[in-house]
């Protein structure tokens, strides 16, 4: 029990503490491919330092739920990641909330957020949480289906369980996996605000939509959201690895030998796709902002495809 | 007494109010004297139908010397019945506490306190009766003491016209579902429920009458094609009655269909989930695109229920396959998702319109583009409002999401449906509640965000006052079961068994002895949620970080102007509004549910002339099945009007030709 408690603890400081480096190393790759010098790796955790030390400035329209969103975006953000399995399965908080439980926090996280982009009351920030809520509206359902995908697959919504089952290579390759893994990278762009949907690099009013809704924050309460969104592009990176990647994911009951193999196994992945990230954002533009939903309208299509397979090929066999 | 003699004790007390009420209503303490005598009634009604929920009352049925000769009235209290009865009255407490404050404010109180009452006392007789005669005439009774609070305030705006949708539409369900209980009586010989279930109908007439009950029923619901009265007629009345019209109204509309259906209509057949399934998808999914597209509080409320009945019956269509195909356990899970979900959002839609309903007395204002700001001046309602916007958008650890959740497992046992349309059917409902419950958050992110926050629009509004304290208690108890029922819903889930068991013959495994208060429908391999935990996890670590950051990085706080990107703008029009926070969702699904046209007139630079912008909405399921229907009356109704100038002898020729044609059809009568 005590050792349980240790591991997910650990799991937990894990993606905190690295999600600040798989930005710094997304950024390094984009400047390298662009000829430039660029920052450090260690300028996110910087930066997050810098802000937190400052004052914040708070607008004087801004209500008591301007203040106090950060910290829940970052609580429902830091929870959802902490149900993700990096490092191994079966942890002890696992079984408390499933993968739709997962998408609903990163749900609520969203919710939040957009209510905060509205709550000073410029025109910025209703543009932001206005086009968040409309991607918003299309990413989730399309994870929804991929979580229906999965399920099936593996016979049950416990990430915990699809990472293990995915892990013992039964599940060996399927269509419908295929069509999850592109659903999945789509809706994890959209989610995080990546190019080709929105640019995390840009303070170009037509063309921001997460910036532009966290415009007014400042100070310790812009930290905590940029460590938010850092986390939560650490979760979603996290997400596929252990679906589609599991080499290395120590399955629960694991000696502590194989844990920290796996632990040091999932900070290469993840940095692996970190560089695969930035090289995929320097190799494409981005889009207008109504050709967004066609393209995680794709997503939706091709998880709800991958879901109707499996619902029809189940009579098959 | 038994259950069944209190309910009818109950009903006999809100009847006397009514007349109380009707007698009294010019009195200054009329109007404590209605409401604190429904709230007493209402909250004694609540006792005894948990009582009879969590320790049983299958008691004998009570007879009543009332209505048709000989043959009496029935009354009988069951689980199921129960449950309603623990939803409409745990609604009619919060209305009666809420409606104790707000009603003071009403200008024509004697065109609500009769009303109210008997509404209340029409929504408890429909659930305790236990003969077609004794459910169709309270069924009617409730209508039409709902329609004359529709009419409370007939001369503003549209109200007429609401209230003449509201009573065709309710006469056409009444319609429906006289017509599905005379199918049902006539094998059996009764009007009785028992005689009903007892003998058991054949399968046709088992299906006409399957259709007739989701038709009547349904109108009552709001389902999608039927829901174009709900949006008029709910925000149209007082918002006490609104909430109970929305929160509380359908749901007695679910238990109508759950009744006929699932108890009296005998073995279903496998094609009855489809088309309950089809409709539960489209008004889940037509619903929340409609309430999208509003910019009055209690309308995009009221639009929003239609999202919900459609939630409901997804979970009844599952139900109803599960059950014919022999699978017990499932039926049983999804049936429990659609009851918990007629609890939650009984809950919650009473809470959002008691809130609408004190902006609406603070401001005089409907409409969310005159509103903003309020969360400063009405601290206390936004904090609940806010509660309930996070609990009806489906967002963990609140109620809504527990349902949405075990909607979600019984969608996920559907593949082992053996037939391949329920097949292909499933995963498409499973995608459109998916994406239903996205816009629904994106949906009260609006009514939130425009309603509460930003600055205030007009000058009036900045000068709200916070609602009385009865009307925020009753704000505050509702707000608080959204979070207990979210925290602890395996306690809820527990309390549903008895009535699973009489729709499906099954219940969910016992969920509160699972450790640590999880839930897990199927086993816990499968899928677990707790929702306690969640809570306190994110409760922790949102304060772990405030603190870790006040403590170790700054606490300074300075106020100043927005900064908006260096061009701060002081009028508060250059706030978004609510048609444009919606735009960019209006452009992509508005056509799906409306006939958008949209009219841009911008002036050439260098001339003076405001540009703008005309947008025109209609509902496609307004014009595509009702107008036709209205041109073809009107056309009938011209022709018919030639019978108002005979002259005396054609109308003795009329009246002769028809006493032969009916002694005719008399005659060969078989």
């Amino acid at each position: 029990m005590i050792v349980d408690l240790v591991f997910q603890l650990l799991q937990m400081t894990l993606v905190i503490a690295v999600a600040p480096l798989l930005t710094g190393v997304v950024r390094a790759t984009k400047a390298r491919l662009t000829r430039r010098r660029g920052p450090p790796l260690v300028q996110p955790y910087r930066d997050l330092v810098r802000l937190a030390r400052k004052e914040a400035i708070v607008a004087d329209s801004a209500s008591w739920l301007f203040r106090f969103v950060p910290y829940l975006v970052f609580a429902a953000t830091w929870v959802a990641a902490a149900l993700v399995p990096t490092f191994a399965t079966g942890l002890l908080f696992s079984w408390s909330a499933d993968l739709i439980v997962i998408i609903a926090l990163l749900g609520a996280a969203r919710f939040f957020l957009a209510l905060a982009g509205l709550d000073v009351g410029t025109s910025f920030g209703g543009l932001g949480s206005s086009r968040e809520a409309l991607f918003g509206a299309l990413a989730e359902p399309a994870m929804i289906v991929i979580v229906f995908s999965l399920a099936l697959i593996a016979g049950s919504t416990q990430l915990s369980t699809v990472a293990a089952y995915m892990a013992s290579g039964v599940a060996g390759l399927r269509v419908t996996l295929g069509m999850a893994l592109v659903a999945l990278i789509i809706v994890a762009l959209a989610e995080n605000g990546r190019i080709p949907v929105d640019n995390p690099a840009t303070h170009l009013e037509l063309t921001m939509v997460h910036e532009a809704m966290i415009l007014e924050y400042s100070g310790r309460h812009l930290a905590v959201i940029e460590l938010a969104a850092m986390l939560k592009l650490a979760l979603y990176i996290s997400l596929i690895i252990c679906v589609f990647v599991p080499w290395g994911l120590a399955i629960a009951d694991a000696s502590v030998a194989d844990r920290i193999f796996g632990a040091i196994a999932y900070v290469v992945k993840l940095l692996a796709a970190g560089v695969a990230l930035g090289v995929f954002e320097t190799s494409i533009a981005k889009m207008r902002v109504f050709r967004v939903p066609d393209f995680v309208g794709a997503a939706l299509m091709l998880g709800f495809l991958g879901a109707l397979l499996l619902f029809v090929s189940r009579t098959l066999k | 007494m038994s259950a069944e003699a209190l309910c009818l004790a109950g009903d006999a007390a809100l009847l006397s109010l009514a007349v109380a009420g009707a007698l009294l209503s010019r009195r200054p303490f009329a109007g404590t004297l209605v409401y604190g005598g429904s709230l007493v009634v209402s909250a004694l009604l609540l006792v005894v139908a948990i009582d009879a929920l969590l320790f049983g009352a299958r008691g004998e049925p009570l007879v009543l010397p009332l209505g048709l000769p000989w043959i009496g009235a029935h009354f009988r209290t069951d689980a199921m019945s129960a449950f309603f009865l623990v939803v409409v009255n745990l609604g009619a407490t919060a209305a009666s506490l809420y409606g104790l404050g707000y009603g003071r404010a009403e200008h024509d109180p004697e065109r609500v306190l009769p009303f109210f009452p008997a509404f209340l006392a029409g929504m408890n007789l429909v659930l305790v009766a236990d003969d077609a005669y004794a459910f169709l005439l309270s069924w009617e009774f409730m209508s039409l003491a709902s329609w004359a609070l529709v009419m409370a305030h007939h001369r503003e705006g549209q109200n007429t016209r609401a209230g003449y949708v509201y009573l065709l539409m309710a006469s056409f369900g009444t319609l429906a579902l006289l017509l599905a209980f005379a199918l049902l009586a006539r094998p059996a010989g009764s009007y009785a429920f028992d005689a009903m279930r007892a003998a058991g109908p054949p399968p046709g007439v088992a299906g006409l009458a399957f259709l007739l009950a989701l038709i009547g029923a349904g109108s009552k619901a709001g389902i999608v094609p039927l829901h174009v009265w709900l949006p008029l007629a709910h925000p149209a009345a007082p918002s006490h009655v609104s909430a109970l019209m929305s929160g509380v109204m359908t749901k007695v509309a679910v238990y109508g269909f759950v009744r006929i259906v699932f108890d009296l209509a005998g073995p279903a057949s496998w094609w009855w989930s489809v088309p309950v399934l089809t409709v539960g998808a489209g008004s889940a999914l037509l619903g929340v695109i409609y309430a999208l597209m509003q910019h009055d509080l209690k309308r995009l409320l009221a639009y929003h229920t239609v999202e919900n009945i459609g939630i409901i019956y997804i979970g009844l269509g599952l139900a109803l396959g599960f059950k014919v195909f022999g699978m017990p356990a499932a039926a049983s899970l999804a049936l429990t998702a659609g009851l918990l979900h007629v609890f939650n959002h009984s809950l919650f839609k009473s809470l959002l319109f008691f809130g609408a309903g004190a902006v609406l007395s603070a401001t005089g204002e409907r409409d969310m583009e005159r509103l903003g700001g309020l969360i400063h001046t009405m601290p206390g309602t936004a904090f609940f409002f806010l509660v309930g916007c996070v609990a009806i958008s489906a967002l963990p650890p609140f109620n809504g999401f527990v349902s949405e959740w075990l909607t979600f497992q019984a969608i996920l046992l559907s593949p082992a449906f053996p037939s391949w349309v329920l097949k292909i059917l499933a995963p498409a409902v499973g995608a459109m509640l998916a994406l239903s419950a996205a816009l629904a958050a994106a949906c009260f992110c609006k009514a939130f965000g425009i309603t509460f926050l930003g600055r205030p629009r007009t000058e009036a509004v900045s000068r709200a006052r916070e609602a009385d304290r009865l009307a925020l208690a009753a704000m505050a108890i509702l707000a608080t079961l959204c979070l207990l029922v979210g925290v602890l819903p395996g306690l809820a889930i527990d309390a549903l068994t008895q009535a699973a068991q009489i729709a499906v013959g099954a219940h969910m495994p016992t969920q509160s002895s699972i450790a640590w208060l999880s839930i897990a429908p199927v086993a816990e391999s499968r899928s677990s949620y707790n929702g306690l935990l969640v809570f306190l996890f994110i409760a922790l670590s949102a304060s772990l970080a405030a603190s870790f950051i006040h403590r170790f990085a700054s606490a300074a706080l300075r106020r100043a102007p927005a900064w908006d990107c260096g061009f701060p703008d002081p009028s508060p029009a250059t706030q978004y509004s609510a048609v444009s926070f919606a735009q960019p969702i209006r452009r992509v699904f508005g056509s799906v549910a409306f006939v958008v046209e949209e009219r841009i007139d911008m002036p050439r630079p260098g001339e003076m002339r405001p540009a703008h912008l005309d947008l025109k909405l209609s509902d496609r399921i307004w014009n595509v099945f009702y107008m036709p229907l209205i041109l073809i009356v009107e056309r009938a109704a011209v022709q018919f009007n030639r019978l108002q100038f005979l002259s005396i002898r054609q109308y003795l020729s009329v009246v002769f030709g028809a006493l032969v044609i009916l002694l005719v059809v008399l005659a060969s009568w078989p």
